[in-house]
């Protein structure tokens, strides 16, 4: 089973308690991975108001977690 | 060369003003965003912005080489804070310089747009009764 990093901003920071974590999983999708963690966390953010970014660029949600990479949800975004 | 900082440090105008100042440009334009008193009708302390930093680099750096594609620009910085920002402080630069000004003034207005839309970055609102959210700006119908 893969081993992922995730890191957390904004509310999932919030709602996660914690800036970022390991963990093994055996989501076959991204998709499946935020609604795994959603369902842990509770996250209020439905999956299409969220992006989602491995190694630092912007991802599919069809794409399948592998070992040792860094994943990050994003929510929507407010800068400026 | 890097356009696009992230920064924890307060932003220079000045610093980033030169940096544009070429012989071929015959104009400068710059949008800066402060951080405002109010919001949605409630009394606000200051702001706090976190940002993915790896990816609001990559993604902002990409905007600004769109820009420089789609303008006839000589050149562009932005800046975009992280931190805490107090009432006043400015949260967003962005300069353009250019051979004419029209190209400056559109291709500043298309930086900050897709900033606002693209670049992962986050601002929590700190109101004076103490509680605070995240805000998601790029959905409000009007914004700074």
């Amino acid at each position: 089973m893969p081993t992922i990093h995730l890191e957390y901003f904004a509310i999932l920071r919030d709602q996660t308690g914690r800036a970022a974590e390991s963990r093994h999983t055996s989501a076959p999708t991204l998709a499946a991975l935020y609604d795994e963690l959603g369902e842990h966390y509770r996250f209020t953010l439905p999956r299409n108001r969220v992006r989602v970014a491995v190694d630092a660029a912007f991802a599919s949600w069809d794409h399948t977690p592998a070992d040792g990479e860094t994943i990050v949800f994003i929510p929507p975004v407010s800068g400026g | 060369m890097s356009r696009f900082f992230i920064s924890t440090a307060p932003v220079d105008p000045a610093i980033l003003r030169d940096e544009l100042h070429l012989e071929e440009a015959g104009g400068f334009c710059a949008f800066e965003g402060w951080v405002r008193n109010r919001n949605d009708g409630r009394d606000v302390d200051g702001l706090d912005y976190e940002s993915y930093a790896p990816l609001a680099t990559a993604e902002g750096e990409r905007i600004l080489t769109e820009a420089m594609a789609h303008f006839d620009i000589s050149n562009t910085i932005a800046v975009h804070r992280v931190g805490s920002l107090k009432i006043g402080d400015i949260a967003v630069w962005i300069g353009v310089s250019a051979p004419h000004r029209d190209a400056a003034f559109r291709a500043c207005r298309y930086i900050i747009d897709e900033i606002k839309l693209r670049v992962p970055v986050w601002k929590r609102e700190r109101y004076r009764e103490g509680d605070t959210t995240w805000i998601a700006c790029h959905q409000e119908t009007s914004g700074s």
